[in-house]
């Protein structure tokens, strides 16, 4: 065997493991999903999933999900934009803290950040004058809350990368600050805006918790629509036919943006020295301010309802969190769901990162060429198939022989790795790639066999890639809801599912509960965050 | 007819002090080569000149107007950067157009206009046909001479290049060395250029600064600071290859050339020549024989160690005693 036959059988070998995982507990439970839509008797009839797409209320649902989808990201990108440009292109006092609280609603469980603006403009609430509950303007800016930290660190990378003396070169030739914006800058950052935009757009087409928390019986998307006809209806080729609508609207998206993607020039990340802000930049400034305290007003006004219960004020609603809830909402303590879910994020980050460093590895390889672009879109798939549609796979294909993990405790942590495998990617696979091979191969010349070079030129580059994307692997995992709310038993929920429960029961108690239940979330997710961008990954959060 | 006036600037970036106190005139339709080591603060003298960086006093004024509180695209200058900087998501057509084409600027012009310059400026840095090629498709050389193109677009009241050469290899930087020289003037161009390579200065600018720690050491013509360094370490920058200072420097003026009068002296390697009628007599210590010549290190009997060649085939094997001429237009004292 030659060795260049022999490279190509190792890297298919390596490959190997992440596919299997990825054929096994992604595309066997969404590829069963849909066969129950498609074959609901045993025998195939694609007309009944036809029929779904004309129903008047599906066109409702997918209306909502496009227009509250389309605006929230025009939204996001415009909020977005300038902080990138304040918090990666200028150097100010608390820039670090701005850039780490940026990030933390990303991670916030969803159901959190709906139980939050539910709080904030609640009639009874800080904001309650608006008359904003139950609108489609606070799912919308929840949305948008959600998603300010993927287009701030997406584009903010994009402006890094501008040499600024391209832009220097341009004002000396005459053109003004305004023009040099429009004419080099936004045609540099377009590619980073678009990829952004495409993620974000995905995500807020795809989101379910929010809806789910805010939106009533007025307001459902896609997401929201999967998990009513299943669960609620039975209407299981309902659910498939909007299933795989998703699945390939999301698919064009992915494509697009990664194309939007390899056409711009490769992110290099040479430090320059960032200015100090000047009087131009004020309103920049200002704008931060704005969107910081709109991103910070939600946790603030959690906060203070956790701390209150009727008249009453004090750390009673924590101290509830031992109990079970009034008239037992819930069947096990609230403390048990804080552990279980530490757990499960712990079991799922190790999954996550072993399986998506071994994909960055992979897509990485200068000399993949085919192979690793496929590899690269398929890892990336969890990221838009509806997480809804995920769960229901679960339930429904991992049940019985060859693969019954119906009572296993692994369930619930291989879900939840599915879901942030693809953060892991693309934490991960930028930093390999920015290692130059050329140093693999002076390594290699000077006598590192492969797992020695592994060792000694690209971990100590990625050890800091690795750390945080277990770290972000970890805050996700710790806030999914979409897969766990199928898969979690009532007697073994996450904190999310108790959060859930608790607010769909009535009583002051429980409500309290499910505020400090939120709280303590956030601040476990915001504190795995802020460690790890100690750490300084570039790469980490961006698309 | 005054162009660009430079006064008593200084720079500071927090306590460092990258400009000090400088002066410096380029006159109109003339180039000034500001030549320096990486790190003396001319590319910030460059900037500071465009607008790009806030003096921390001092002046700048072209043709009697100061600049202090005129931004950068107000100016009339414009900037060629030692990698071109061209715009990649435009074409080479683009590129030289952009100022062209940029509303209430002085330099815009109508769109058959625009084709027409262009045409003309593709001609002038010798691309004819690259109007539609894409920037990255380009070599270094090719770049800069977009870039050339672009800055000299709209015909700039001072055209400031920041190391316009450096990121090319060297047959090319010398040919385009010449080039820049007969575009410039064929431009009627003011320039300024600052650079760390004193062969690019020599081939493009009239007058040079030499710049060092922030200040300006020596100005002039070329031929000015070539014939007089105004110390052993700006010679040495300038390329000589010695510097001889008192009791050395006086015994080779002695031996050499009795009429001249020096204290300390900057030699080229060329100064000293192997030479069966010359008037000293030395050692061989090391001899490398080069295309052109050959190469040697004597020991000069009263001077000491010095670089010198000799003509191919000479016998100079290490240890050999040999005679040895100096040419006096191949030293300047310091």
């Amino acid at each position: 065997m030659n060795l260049a036959s022999r490279n190509r059988l190792g890297t298919v070998a390596l490959a190997a493991v992440p596919l299997v995982g990825l054929v096994a507990f992604f595309l066997y439970p969404v590829g069963g999903m849909l066969a129950r839509g498609f074959w609901p008797e045993g025998s195939f009839e694609p007309g009944a999933v036809l029929e779904v797409l004309g129903r008047p209320r599906v066109h409702r649902v997918l209306w909502f999900t496009l227009w509250s989808a389309a605006s929230a990201t025009a939204v996001t990108v415009l909020l977005g934009v300038p902080v990138a440009f304040a918090v990666h292109r200028l150097r100010f006092p608390g820039r670090d803290l701005v850039r780490a609280l940026v990030v933390v609603p990303f991670v916030l469980p969803t159901v959190v950040v709906g139980v939050a603006f539910r709080q904030l403009i609640a009639p009874s609430g800080p904001l309650g004058a608006l008359g904003l509950d139950g609108t489609a303007t606070a799912i919308v800016a929840a949305l948008v809350f959600f998603n300010v930290s993927v287009v701030v660190r997406t584009v903010g990378a994009f402006w890094e990368a501008i040499d600024p003396r391209r832009e220097e070169a341009a004002a000396a030739l005459g053109a003004s600050p305004w023009q040099v914006l429009r004419t080099v800058t936004l045609p540099a950052l377009l590619p980073g805006i678009v990829s952004a935009a495409s993620v974000v757009f995905l995500f807020c087409a795809t989101s379910f918790g929010v809806v789910l928390t805010m939106g009533g019986l007025r307001y459902a998307n896609v997401e929201t629509e999967i998990y009513l006809l299943t669960t609620q209806e039975l209407d299981l080729t309902g659910a498939a036919a909007l299933s795989v609508l998703q699945v390939l609207v999301i698919t064009g998206l992915l494509a697009l943006a990664a194309r939007v993607r390899r056409s711009a020039l490769p992110v290099d990340r040479t430090a320059r020295p960032v200015p100090r802000p000047r009087r131009a930049h004020v309103p920049v400034l200002v704008w931060t301010f704005v969107v910081v305290v709109f991103l910070m007003a939600p946790l603030g006004s959690l906060a203070t309802a956790s701390l209150r219960r009727g008249e009453t004020w004090g750390l009673q609603n924590y101290r509830a969190l031992g109990t079970t809830g009034e008239r037992s909402a819930l069947l096990v303590p609230a403390t048990e769901g804080l552990y279980n879910s530490l757990t499960i994020a712990l079991t799922a980050s190790v999954f996550a990162l072993a399986l998506g460093s071994v994909v960055a590895f992979l897509v990485s390889r200068p000399a993949g060429g085919r192979l690793t672009g496929v590899l690269d879109g398929l890892f990336m798939l969890p990221l838009g198939v509806s997480a809804v549609t995920v769960g229901f796979g679960f339930l429904i294909t991992l049940d019985r022989p060859p693969l019954d993990l119906r009572s296993s405790a692994m369930l619930i942590p291989i879900a939840q790795a599915m879901v942030a495998l693809p953060l892991v990617v693309r934490t991960v696979g930028p930093v390999l790639r920015s290692i130059d091979d050329r140093q693999r191969q002076a390594a290699a010349s000077l006598g590192a066999g492969p797992l020695r070079v592994l060792l000694t030129v690209d971990l100590p580059v990625a050890w800091r890639a690795l750390i945080a994307a277990a770290g972000f692997a970890f805050a996700v995992s710790l806030g999914e809801f979409g897969a766990t709310s199928f898969l979690a038993r009532d007697d073994r929920p996450t904190l999310p599912v108790v959060i859930y429960r608790l607010i769909a029961h009535p009583g002051a108690e429980n409500f309290g509960m499910a505020m400090a239940a939120s709280v303590v979330l956030a601040a476990t997710a915001a504190a795995v965050m802020f460690a790890v961008q100690r750490l300084r990954v570039g790469s980490m959060g961006t698309f | 007819m005054t162009g660009l006036e430079v006064e008593d600037l200084t720079v500071r970036f927090g306590a460092t002090v990258a400009v000090d106190q400088v002066g410096l005139e380029v006159p109109a339709g003339s180039v000034v080569a500001v030549l320096g080591p990486s790190g003396c603060g001319k590319s910030t003298l460059l900037r500071a000149v465009a607008g790009l960086e806030v003096p921390a006093s001092g002046s700048v004024s072209y043709a009697g107007g100061d600049l202090a509180g005129v931004p950068t695209h107000k100016r009339g200058f414009a900037l060629m950067f030692q990698d071109g900087q061209l715009f990649s998501h435009l074409d080479v057509a683009g590129n030289i157009a952009y100022p062209m084409r940029l509303r209430h600027s002085p330099g815009h012009l109508s769109r058959p206009a625009q084709r027409q310059r262009v045409a003309e400026l593709l001609s002038l840095v010798g691309l004819e046909g690259y109007a539609d090629r894409s920037p990255i498709t380009l070599s270094g050389g090719e770049r800069q001479r977009v870039a050339l193109a672009r800055a000299l677009a709209v015909s700039p009241r001072l055209l400031l290049l920041d190391e316009p050469l450096s990121s090319l290899d060297r047959g090319l930087r010398e040919r385009l060395a010449s080039d820049l020289h007969d575009i410039l003037r064929n431009a009627g161009a003011t320039a300024m250029l600052v650079t760390h390579d004193q062969e690019e200065a020599f081939a493009v600018a009239d007058r040079m600064a030499v710049m060092r720690d922030g200040r300006i050491v020596q100005s002039g013509t070329l031929d000015e600071v070539w014939r007089g360094p105004a110390d052993g370490w700006t010679a040495q920058f300038l390329g000589y290859a010695t510097v001889l200072r008192g009791e050395a420097a006086q015994r080779l003026r002695l031996l050499a050339a009795p009429d001249q009068s020096w204290h300390a002296v900057a030699l080229r390697r060329s100064a000293l020549r192997v030479d069966p009628t010359g008037p000293m007599t030395a050692t061989v210590e090391e001899a490398r024989v080069t295309p052109d010549q050959i190469r040697v290190q004597l020991h000069v009997e009263g001077a000491g160690s010095l670089p010198a060649v000799a003509d191919p085939g000479t016998d100079v094997r290490v240890g050999a005693r040999v005679r040895v001429s100096i040419d006096v237009t191949r030293v300047a004292p310091v």
